[in-house]
């Protein structure tokens, strides 16, 4: 069932109309989900969707790209954990199994009953998903871009390219040389994840470049898992990893000499690296921005109970680009809020009942052969916002066994999540 | 196993009477004396940073004597009166017989 351009119009129109009578139009017609990105949050809602509704919404998935490179366990790979292979998924089982409609195309913005590509051609719907994840706020620093970060320092936080890049130049660093991970300002995409990377990476240079360095550069004063990253460091890399945080950097990593490999701090400090990997700060994917749904600020307000957006009505965002409230931006959270946000969609398109909802998420991070450590929490629909209901973390002084089965653990995440979404 | 480094943040400039606060970080394990090695069952020496001070142009401005209960990469912040321009020196001893230094300068006016 497709809809003219013409007819779209006139229906966006109706809806404004009638003030949101989808279900009403729902009943003339096969109602139309389009979903705005195909990571882990934008993929789990399209087939979550498709595979309750079989058949009685017409789900279509705009993604840019023909595989999706998972972020988490991208730092697995710098640590010779992981095949750089294994990070990618493809689309084949969402469109053959599941029936949904998978668009190769790069989505420049959504409203008004239509996500317009970039080509100018449009996509009806009655109801969106947007789920572009991050992007980079590069215009606060001096001297660091999308083009350097491709090239001399990447920033190695959407998987892809800029890994197999970070990856080579520790491989190519001389015995003795200092790895510096510069990591950003609150809030940004998986919070121990720059933690993770540092462990990660000394791990690999421990065995194979063991006079060398890992510094970690931060904004912030304190860090996700401090005490529990502070004691695997010391235990399995001593001296190796060094963390100077935000009472010594001035809060800030405002300037980057990308030739000389420098991070500038906010106190005129100057550090110099053989390998130097920036995070900078970041904001909801542009396509969130260019629609209007993030306002004033970097991220889409949302309505905690259906992850509608407070600002464009009928489009939903989840995962990364959204203002999280208590969750933190991550895989497990754009997963866990896709299946609240799936429910209430099936709502609002089918008149199906919705139940309150229940957000999950957990952290593992690993941190060396056989050591795992995690966090998570568990969160409902609070007043303007998830709200975090009670939580769990791992303990210092754990034994081997916990650790190795905290990495287990990790790992059998990883297959249930990419099955999950993928399968 | 890489040098340690110890980290000091000290205003550059202050005013003489100014109050300015002294914030110090150093990179150490802390090994306490108490754990075992887990494969051999023998417990692992202690090596603590067990001493801090910091004196302004030779004078001792802080002093701290540290127990193995402190936990890896100890921090310590003061404040101290500013009475004239000078440096200030920071001294970390271990137990290892390790003794980290370093030193800052602070301008007056």
């Amino acid at each position: 069932m497709e809809f003219s351009r013409r007819q779209t119009m006139q229906i966006a129109a109706a809806v404004g109309a009638a003030a949101l009578s989808a279900p009403n139009i729902a009943r003339a017609a096969t109602p139309k989900l389009v979903v705005v990105g195909g990571g882990t949050g934008g993929a789990s809602v399209a087939k979550y969707v498709a595979a309750a509704a079989k058949g009685a919404v017409d789900v279509t998935l705009v993604e840019r790209n023909p595989l999706y490179m998972t972020c988490y366990f991208s730092n697995l790979y710098l640590g010779d954990h992981w095949d750089f292979d294994r990070l990618a998924h493809n689309y084949e089982a969402m469109k053959a199994v599941h029936g949904v409609n998978v668009v190769h195309a790069h989505a420049q913005s959504v409203g008004d009953g239509a996500v317009t590509l970039s080509d100018g051609s449009t996509l009806a719907y009655d109801r969106a998903v947007v789920a572009p994840g991050i992007d980079f706020k590069y215009e606060l620093y001096e001297g660091f871009d999308e083009e350097i970060a491709s090239t001399l320092v990447p920033h190695a936080y959407k998987s892809g390219n800029q890994l197999l890049l970070l990856k080579q130049q520790i491989m190519g660093m001389e015995d003795g040389g200092t790895v510096v991970i510069a990591t950003p300002p609150n809030p940004y995409r998986c919070p121990p994840g720059p933690y993770e990377r540092a462990s990660m990476i000394a791990g690999w240079l421990s065995k194979h470049k063991p006079a060398s360095k890992v510094l970690i550069l931060d904004p912030k004063s304190k860090h996700s898992k401090q005490g529990l990253f502070t004691e695997a460091w010391n235990r399995l890399y001593p001296g190796m990893v060094e963390w100077v945080g935000g009472d010594f950097t001035g809060g800030a990593l405002p300037v980057v000499d990308a030739k000389n490999r420098t991070v500038i701090t906010a106190d005129d400090e100057e550090f110099e690296a053989d390998v130097l990997n920036f995070i900078p700060a970041q904001k909801a994917g542009q396509i969130a921005i260019d629609s209007g749904l993030t306002g004033d600020g970097d991220w889409a307000s949302v309505d905690p109970m259906t992850l509608e957006s407070t600002l464009v009505p009928g489009v939903h965002v989840l995962g990364d680009a959204c203002a999280n409230g208590d969750m933190p931006k991550s895989g497990f959270s754009a997963n866990s809020q896709a299946k609240v946000c799936a429910q209430a969609v099936m709502a609002a398109m089918t008149g199906k009942k919705a139940f309150p909802p229940r957000f999950r998420n957990t952290c593992w991070s690993l941190v060396g052969d056989d050591y795992g450590i995690k966090v998570g929490a568990n969160y409902k629909a609070g007043d303007g916002k998830i709200e975090k209901t009670d939580g769990f973390i791992s303990q210092t002084n754990e034994d081997d066994a916990t650790h190795a089965a905290t990495a287990a653990e990790g790992f059998g995440w990883y297959e249930a999540m990419t099955s999950d979404i993928f399968g | 196993m890489a040098k340690i480094k110890p980290r000091v943040k000290v205003p550059k400039k202050a005013d003489i009477g100014e109050i300015i606060t002294i914030k110090t970080l150093i990179s150490h394990p802390m090994e306490s004396g108490q754990r075992k090695d887990k494969k051999t069952g023998e417990t692992i020496p202690r090596n603590i940073v067990n001493s801090f001070t910091a004196s302004f142009n030779g004078e001792p401005v802080f002093e701290a004597v540290v127990e193995p209960a402190v936990s890896a990469n100890p921090y310590f912040e003061f404040q101290m009166r500013v009475p004239a321009a000078g440096e200030m020196a920071f001294k970390w001893i271990a137990d290892d017989g390790e003794v980290y230094e370093t030193s800052k300068k602070i301008k007056v006016g």
